[in-house]
């Protein structure tokens, strides 16, 4: 597992947006052992504004971060906010995600590729926020992204994995590429059945954030993503239709 | 001179964007800026000269998923 030459220790990755508090993000991050986690940029209003603060909350994290686009609609748009998270938070990662439509925020695929073929030449690392589109994965990669993130659903619906078969296929075309489940996980079993697939992390903000508990649902979820990398590690068995007895059948006593 | 600041506007003594930054309160901060859509890096903002009516956008970290 390799995402641009780090190996973080945990396969979940963590969004930073809708805590209650930065003391409960914090003990999140902390009780999960969370070392990637994603975060924004947005206007700021002066030296009392926002952003100081929670910059330094998470620089104190010791994580590694992953800047996104986050609404960002056109080209442009993505590129210029890219080029301004690169300077502020000092990394060349970038989610790259350009919206196309309101209603399911899902990415504009063919803006995304156009701003991801920019930004790879510019020496960014992107991680480029995708449907599980295969063509569409072809063009990233030949645009340069060594990590793909598929989205499993539509942002903070919590529907799990929409698309299991297309996930599986893009999973076994690109065995040699980071992908990353990102999007739409609303429960730690979401998030097992990701890893399950062979998928190498899993990023979510919600499912954590607007739990009732977020650092017990991010344990939660810590433990469901290792669950799910052992038990694609141990290859799992094919499912059949028929039933088969677990109990050897020879031997068996007659006595009726 | 008057600048559109983050969408409102300002009016700034200085046409130079590093000072006119200090001027608008953002000393010392952490932010990243762009003049009219485009990305200027912090060594740039020294040589960089606003007009009146430029749309400065300035941002800083913020939470995000």
């Amino acid at each position: 597992m390799d995402f641009y030459g780090f190996t973080p220790r945990s396969r979940l990755f963590l969004g930073t947006a809708q805590y209650p508090s930065p003391a409960v993000l914090q003990r999140a991050v902390e009780t999960a052992g969370v070392d990637v986690v994603t975060v924004s940029l947005r206007r700021e209003a002066g030296r009392l504004g926002g952003g100081q603060d929670f910059w330094a909350l998470i620089r104190g994290l010791g994580v590694k971060v992953l800047p996104n686009t986050a609404g960002c609609h056109s080209v442009k748009e993505a590129v210029t906010t890219a080029q301004m998270a690169r300077e502020v938070f000092g990394t060349p990662w970038i989610k790259l995600e350009v919206i196309g439509e309101a209603d399911t925020l899902q990415p504009d695929v063919f803006g995304l590729v156009e701003a991801a073929r920019i930004l790879c030449a510019e020496g960014f690392e992107v991680f480029p926020y995708m449907t599980e589109d295969l063509v569409v994965a072809e063009r990233l990669v030949e645009a340069g992204c060594r990590v793909l993130m598929p989205w499993g659903a539509p942002i903070g619906t919590g529907k799990g994995l929409n698309n299991p078969y297309g996930l599986r296929a893009l999973r076994a075309h690109f065995p040699d590429i980071p992908l990353v489940v990102d999007a739409g996980i609303g429960l730690p079993s979401h998030a097992a059945a990701a890893m399950e697939l062979g998928y190498d992390a899993v990023l979510l903000n919600t499912a954590v954030a607007k739990a009732g508990d977020p650092a017990a649902m991010a344990a939660a979820f810590a433990r469901a993503v290792e669950a799910g990398r052992l038990a694609f590690e141990a290859g799992p068995m094919e499912p059949r239709d028929m039933a088969a007895p677990s109990t050897p059948v020879l031997g068996r006593a007659l006595l009726g | 001179m008057q600048i559109i600041v983050n969408g409102d506007t300002r009016e700034v003594a200085t046409p130079i964007l590093a000072e006119a930054l200090a001027e608008l309160g953002y000393a010392g901060t952490v932010v990243a800026t762009a003049v009219n859509e485009t990305f200027v890096s912090a060594t740039a903002r020294a040589q960089t000269i606003l007009a009146d009516g430029d749309r400065l956008e300035i941002l800083a970290p913020m939470q995000g998923g």
